[in-house]
C-alpha cells in the first residue's frame, strides 16, 4: 500500500477473503456479506455453526469463516435442529433458497419453526430455481416465465406464489419473522437490522428467527442487474409486502 | 439408567434403547412406525432423564436429517424405524456416508414391499447391505438374534460408527424387537465425549473453518473421496462377526441370520438329537459379510442351505463367498408368517439328503 492509499474499509472477520462464484448482479453476495458482518459485529463468529443447503446457497460455507455442515435438498431446518440439540450452547444459522425451503423442504421448515427451535434461518427468495437453471419455484410470480413455465406461471394450474414470512409468522414457536428486500441501499440497511433481530432472538433463547430476503437472479430472469432491482420494486414487493410478521419482543 | 450386571426381562426394542443410552447416546430422533415404537417411547422418557435430547420428528426424513446435524456436531446419535420408514431415511444415510459422519440407524424389519404388513420379514437385506440410498457407499450392518445381542450390538455399533466415521445399521425384525428375554446390562467406562471427534463442527477458533460436506465439484476430487471411502470399506471387511454352532463335524451347514438364525438353531438342536449331522452359521455382521469364514467351511467339503425370511437375498452373498468351491441350497420362508423350528426341519433334511 502506498502512502497515498488509505484503507477506508475492511472486511469483517467472519468473511473469508475469496472471490465468490455468483453471477453479476446476484444478491446472494449481499445477503451473505450482511450475515458475515453481523456475526462479526455481534461477536458470534467463533461460536457459530452454519448449515448450508443446496443450489447457489451451498457455497456460503466457503465464504464465511465458521464451521459448517451441508444439508440435503430441503432438509436444512432438520439438520439445524440436530446441530442445535447436540450443541445448545452454539449459535446455529441456516441459509436456504426458495425452491429448497418452500417446495421440497416445506415440511421441515414448518415443523422446525413450530417447535420453536432456537435457530436463525435466512431465506433468499428470488422467485426461481437458480443453480438448477431457472425452473419455476413456489415463489415464482403469476405470469413469470421460467424454463418449466414457458408460458408464464398460471394460477389455475400451478397455484399462487407462496408467502413464507406470513406463514412462518403465524406459527407458535416463532420469535421473529420478517420480509425485507435487497434492491437498494435503504432496504439493505433495513435488511441488516431485521437480520440482527432474528439473530438476537436466538441469543435470548426466545425461539425461531426467520428472515425472508427478496433478492435478484438476473441470469435466470434474463435481465440486467439494474432491471432486476427494478423488478423487485415493481413486481415482487407488491406481491410480497415488506414488513415484520411476528416479533415476540414487541408484544409485551 | 441401568446398573452394571442388572438382569432384566425386556423386549429387544427396549434392550436396544437401554444399550444405546449405556453407550452414551446424546440425541435420539424418531418417528412412530410399527413394530419399533417401543424405542421412541422408551427414549422420550429415559433420554431426557440422563441429559440427552429426544425429538419426535415430523417424518422419518426429518429424523434422519436431524441425525446429520447432531453427528456433525460430534454427538452420539441414533434414529430407529421400520422398513417403509427406513426407505425414507435412505437419502440422509447416503449423506451420512458421503460426509463421513457416525450415526446409528435401527431397522426393525417388517414385511414389504410397500406397506406390506407389520409382521416379521428379512426383506430389507439388500437395502441394508448394498447401499440403500444413492451413490457408491456401504453401511456397516449388525444383525442381533437375541435380546442380549440387541443390547450388546448397539453399544458396539456406536464404537464402530466413530471408529470408521460411518453410519452403522442394526438390522433386527419384528421377532427380535417384540420378544422378551433376560438381558444382562453393563455399565460402561467413563468416556470422554470429545475423544475421536477432532473433525466435528464446534466453532472455528484459532484455526481454519471446517466444512462437513459430500459435494466435490473440482475435477478428480470426488474420485479421490470415493477411493478413500472404498479403502475404509476394505478395512471394515477385515472385521466380521459370526456364530458357529455344531459346524465342526456337520455335513450340512445352514446359513441364517438374526431371529431366523436363532430359530434355525433350535431346529439344528432337534435334528442333532436325532443323529443328523447339521450345523448353523449365523452371520452377525451382514456388511461386511463373513465370506472368509464361510469359505473355510466350504473348503472342508460342507454342503450349504441358506434359510431366510424372504425369497432369497443373503443367499447371493453366501454363493459369492463359496462359489469357487460349492453352492448353497436355498429355503425362503414367506414374509408375513412367523416360522417355528419345525418349519425348517423338512428343508434341512431334504438338503442334507442331497435332494
Amino acid at each position: 500500500m502506498s502512502e497515498q492509499e488509505i484503507l477506508a474499509f475492511d472486511k469483517a472477520d467472519a468473511i473469508v477473503d475469496v472471490p465468490t462464484h455468483y453471477c453479476p448482479g446476484c444478491q446472494h453476495g449481499v445477503a451473505q456479506r450482511l450475515a458475515g458482518e453481523l456475526l462479526s459485529e455481534m461477536g458470534l463468529t467463533e461460536n457459530t455453526l452454519l448449515v448450508t443447503s443446496i443450489g447457489c446457497s451451498v457455497f456460503l460455507y466457503n465464504y464465511l469463516h465458521v464451521d459448517s455442515v451441508e444439508a440435503p435438498h430441503g432438509r436444512a431446518p432438520a439438520v439445524a435442529t440436530g446441530v442445535k440439540r447436540a450443541r445448545t450452547d452454539k449459535f446455529v444459522l441456516s441459509y436456504q433458497g426458495d425452491g429448497d425451503l418452500a417446495s421440497i423442504g416445506m415440511a421441515e421448515i414448518m415443523h422446525c419453526a413450530n417447535r420453536g427451535e432456537n435457530i436463525s434461518i435466512i431465506f433468499v427468495n428470488n422467485t426461481v430455481y437458480g443453480m438448477t437453471g431457472g425452473q419455476m419455484a413456489p415463489t415464482t410470480l403469476i405470469g413469470q416465465k421460467t424454463t418449466t413455465s414457458p408460458a408464464g406461471r398460471n394460477a389455475s394450474k400451478e397455484g399462487l406464489p407462496i408467502r413464507m414470512a406470513e406463514i412462518i409468522g403465524s406459527l407458535g414457536g416463532v420469535a421473529y419473522s420478517a420480509r425485507v428486500a435487497l434492491n437498494n441501499v435503504k432496504n439493505i440497511r433495513k435488511a441488516k437490522k431485521a437480520m440482527k433481530k432474528a439473530f438476537e432472538v436466538q441469543q435470548k433463547e426466545l425461539g425461531f428467527g426467520f428472515i425472508e430476503l427478496l433478492a435478484t437472479c438476473p441470469t435466470n430472469w434474463r435481465m440486467t442487474p439494474i432491471q432486476a432491482n427494478e423488478r423487485i420494486e415493481n413486481e415482487m414487493i407488491p406481491y410480497f409486502p415488506l414488513g415484520v410478521y411476528k416479533d415476540v419482543t414487541a408484544e409485551d | 439408567m441401568t446398573k452394571k450386571g442388572e438382569k432384566l426381562f425386556i423386549k429387544g426394542n427396549e434392550a436396544i434403547s437401554r444399550g444405546a443410552i449405556a453407550a452414551g447416546l446424546k440425541c435420539y430422533f424418531g418417528y412412530p412406525i410399527t413394530p419399533q415404537n417401543d424405542i421412541p417411547e422408551y427414549m422420550s422418557a429415559a433420554l431426557p432423564a440422563v441429559g440427552g435430547e429426544f425429538v419426535q420428528a415430523e417424518s422419518e426424513v426429518a429424523a434422519a436429517n436431524m441425525l446429520i446435524g447432531a453427528a456433525a456436531a460430534g454427538a452420539r446419535c441414533m434414529t430407529s424405524s421400520s422398513s417403509p420408514g427406513v426407505s425414507l431415511k435412505q437419502e440422509a444415510i447416503s449423506y451420512l456416508a458421503g460426509s463421513q459422519l457416525p450415526a446409528v440407524i435401527v431397522n426393525m424389519n417388517r414385511g414389504g414391499p410397500g406397506l406390506g404388513d407389520i409382521g416379521p420379514s428379512q426383506g430389507d437385506y439388500f437395502q441394508a447391505t448394498k447401499g440403500g440410498g444413492h451413490g457408491d457407499y456401504r453401511t456397516l450392518v449388525l444383525a442381533p438374534g437375541t435380546c442380549q445381542e440387541c443390547y450388546d450390538l448397539v453399544i458396539e455399533a456406536f464404537d464402530l460408527a466413530f471408529k470408521y466415521r460411518n453410519p452403522v445399521m442394526i438390522l433386527g425384525d419384528a421377532i427380535v424387537g417384540q420378544m422378551k428375554e433376560p438381558v444382562i446390562t453393563r455399565a460402561l467406562e467413563e468416556r470422554n465425549e470429545e475423544e475421536g471427534t477432532e473433525w466435528r463442527i464446534e466453532g472455528a477458533k484459532d484455526r481454519d473453518h471446517r466444512i462437513i460436506k459430500s459435494l466435490f465439484l473440482t475435477e478428480g476430487s470426488l474420485a479421490g473421496h470415493n477411493l478413500a471411502l472404498q479403502a475404509k470399506y476394505d478395512e471394515m471387511a477385515k472385521n466380521t462377526k459370526q456364530e458357529l454352532f455344531e459346524t465342526e463335524d456337520a455335513e450340512l451347514i445352514v446359513v441364517a441370520y438374526g431371529s431366523i438364525g436363532r430359530i434355525v438353531k433350535s431346529t439344528v438342536r432337534k435334528l442333532r438329537a436325532q443323529g443328523h449331522k447339521v450345523g448353523l452359521f449365523r452371520p452377525i455382521t451382514l456388511y461386511p459379510f463373513p465370506s472368509e469364514e464361510l469359505n473355510k467351511l466350504a473348503k472342508q467339503g460342507k454342503k450349504f442351505l441358506t434359510i431366510e425370511h424372504n425369497l432369497g437375498q443373503m443367499v447371493e452373498d453366501v454363493r459369492l463367498s463359496i462359489r469357487t468351491i460349492t453352492d448353497s441350497d436355498f429355503f425362503g420362508f414367506m414374509p408375513g408368517n412367523l416360522p417355528t423350528p419345525d418349519d425348517f426341519e423338512e428343508p434341512i433334511l431334504k438338503s442334507l439328503g442331497g435332494k
